[in-house]
């Protein structure tokens, strides 16, 4: 791999590591081949064209579609085949790209319940839905640092696209996760909110591992720590977001488009 | 290089969207309308009070408005329709086989009844833990499914219920259906002979179900469900279980049907293979839908219109009841949407925010 850096030499195992991922949707490999390293600390951004595999990548990492062939090891231990709730647990958060909440729940609802989550209080049918308040206090804090305090007790469905994506991403975040799947957190918001969402990345990516989808190469060229170019479900290059840039290949199957 | 690279829009969203529904099979079917129910009854309204005080004098009230066996089944229809309204509004499930819920209670309650003689509140504990008990391996069979998969896949199961029940003729009495099933209550004889007395007997079980399901749906577990109901796939991603969740309220759901069933075959001194059919499923979610879902108020005001409605038209000598509720109900289901219930909560909604 010419003009691309060859995988470093890291201390200890990676976080998350697949080999050979693959997904196949009768006869179509959306997913083919992949094996990729995710180092401890680190914001991993995954790019490529529209269909190039990244959303399903993430559905295969976070459970919610099982490989075709392939393994997933999460701190050295085989995920493979697990249910996306059993992965919840073990500290995978994940975003979804078309924002996905409770259309009839507040954004302090949906904190509460994101934080209950791991508690199993919410299996208590018989206890008042006042106990869920013990999660105020975070879930407000959470809320706040999204910029979303003034909205706090509307409910999703009412909310407008950017705060909803505000919203989503503080769902991830209020799972506390080691590693947080974060699929285009900035679609289709507008410049002040995508340089807001990057000083949110920025800020809990601290201590944290972070795989990061999106399209926009301002947010990519700022986070990121590692690229990885997707394209028709291989990995074509990877490497820092500046050699990646200067890819032959990169450019002419990606960034090309964005060049004419 | 700081320029978005068009194309995480519009057009490749919506078939994004579908792709997550099916991947993880949540794909609902049922009209979204009704199903897409206004949640308004987890919302604590500032009438809430002033409603709880109507419906509970309303409640006892009812066997001097009208006929108290009468009276008897629209409460026990009432806890029926909740306990589908607790699949259907707040879980997003359509169940079509809750007769065998309803229907098996009646028949155990109707044998402890007969056999052992005991105070008919532990003979109907005994239906309704029946009901829940075959609610367990249905429901872990049927929860997999949505939408309308999973309204087919209970039906089959009350049917093959049905079937049992029929093939059991010497327990059940086949095409007879119990007969002569006795309400012991402690000796106390008015309960026992008197339908008006025994209204009040009885009517606590039923507030007593009524007093569970909203416990349910005001608990950490129903804001769990509520967000089953409205996103299954991110409920997963926050680590819920989505399908054990799903089966616990299908039993617990079917406990409340059962509770309900067994009043029924208790206030009626029989039971018969009607209250197993497709058409006692069928008839209780027209109440629950014609009611209005999502709220807990719905099913009992569909319960008084339809069980009022039915006994006013049979009495009448009048030969096409089941035409007359259908006819209303495609009415009710085509002018308020969200049923009669919400419908009116959405006027009174609409007037507040005006003023
Ligand atoms: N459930 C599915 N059934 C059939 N085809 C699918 C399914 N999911 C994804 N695909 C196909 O797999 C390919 C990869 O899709 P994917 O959503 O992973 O791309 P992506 O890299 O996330 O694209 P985008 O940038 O547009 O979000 C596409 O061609 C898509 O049509
Ligand atoms: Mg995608």
């Amino acid at each position: 791999m010419d003009g691309v850096e060859p995988v470093q030499a890291t201390s200890g195992i990676p976080l998350l590591q697949t080999s050979d991922l693959t997904k196949d949707f009768r006869g179509f490999r959306a997913v083919d081949g992949i094996s990729l390293s995710i180092n401890a600390g680190t914001i991993h951004a995954l790019v490529g064209p529209n269909g190039a595999g990244k959303t399903t990548l993430f559905n295969l990492l976070s459970g919610f579609l099982a490989p075709t062939s392939g393994s997933i090891a999460y701190r050295g231990k085989d995920i493979t085949g697990k249910a996306p709730e059993q992965i919840a647990h073990l500290g995978i958060a994940r975003s979804f790209q078309i924002t996905s909440l409770f259309d009839q729940l507040t954004g302090l609802e949906h904190l509460e319940l994101a934080l209950a989550s791991p508690t199993g209080l919410g299996m208590r049918f018989w206890r008042s839905e006042r106990q869920m308040g013990q999660f105020r206090q975070r879930s407000l804090e959470l809320i706040d640092e999204v910029g979303l305090a003034h909205l706090a007790d509307k409910v999703a469905g009412s909310l407008a696209y950017g705060q909803k994506r505000a919203l989503e991403l503080a769902l991830a975040l209020a799972l506390d996760p080691s590693l947080l799947l974060l699929d285009e957190p900035t679609a289709g918001m507008g410049l002040e909110d995508v340089d807001r969402t990057i000083d949110l990345v920025r800020q809990v990516a601290k201590g944290r591992t972070v795989v990061l989808v999106d399209h926009n190469m301002h947010v990519v060229g700022s986070l990121a720590d590692r690229v990885t170019v997707l394209q028709q479900g291989q990995i074509l290059a990877e490497g820092s977001y500046e050699q990646v840039r200067m890819d032959d290949r990169v450019i002419t199957a990606y960034l090309g488009n964005a060049h004419a | 290089m700081t320029q978005q690279i068009k194309g995480s829009s519009g057009i490749i969203e919506p078939d994004l969207a579908r792709r997550v529904n099916l991947d993880t099979a949540e794909h609902d079917v049922i009209n979204p309308d009704l199903t897409r129910s206004p949640g308004k009854g987890r919302r604590r309204s500032p009438l809430r009070w002033i409603m709880l005080a109507v419906g509970l004098v309303a409640t006892l009230a009812l066997p001097w408005l009208v006929y108290p066996p009468v009276a008897m089944d629209i409460a026990a229809w009432a806890l029926f329709a909740i306990s589908v309204d607790l699949l259907l509004g707040y879980t997003g499930l359509l169940s079509f086989g809750h007769a065998a819920f309803w229907g098996s209670s009646s028949y155990v309650t109707g044998l402890i009844a007969i056999n052992w003689g005991v105070p008919f509140p532990l003979a109907i504990l005994g239906g309704m833990l029946f009901a829940m008990a075959i609610a367990v391996p249905i429901g872990y069979l049927s929860v997999r499914r949505t939408g309308i998969y999973f309204a087919m896949v209970t039906l089959a199961f009350a049917q093959m219920v049905y079937f049992v029940a029929n093939q059991l003729s010497g327990l059940t009495g086949g095409e007879n259906g119990l007969q002569a099933i006795p309400r012991s209550f402690f000796g106390i004889e008015s309960v026992e002979t008197d339908s008006f007395t025994f209204y009040y007997a009885a009517i606590g079980l039923i507030l007593l179900g009524t007093w569970a399901a909203w416990r349910i749906v005001h608990s950490p577990f129903g804001r769990v469900l509520v967000a089953i109901r409205d996103n299954p796939a991110r409920a997963r991603a926050l680590g819920y279980d989505v399908d054990r969740y799903k089966i616990i309220v299908f039993v617990l759901s079917a406990g409340l049907a059962g509770l309900a069933g067994g009043v029924f075959a208790i206030s009626h001194g029989f039971t018969s293979l009607q209250e197993l059919e497709w058409t006692t499923s069928g008839k209780v979610v027209l109440i629950t839908v014609l009611g209005g879902i999502g709220t807990l108020w719905g099913g009992p005001l569909g319960a008084a219109i339809v069980v009022t409605l039915e006994d006013w038209l049979t009495s009448s000598g009048f030969e096409g009841t089941g035409i007359i509720l259908g006819s209303i109900f495609v009415l009710i289901v085509l002018l308020f949407r969200h049923g009669i219930w919400g419908t009116t909560q959405d006027l009174f909604q609409r007037r507040r925010k005006a003023d």
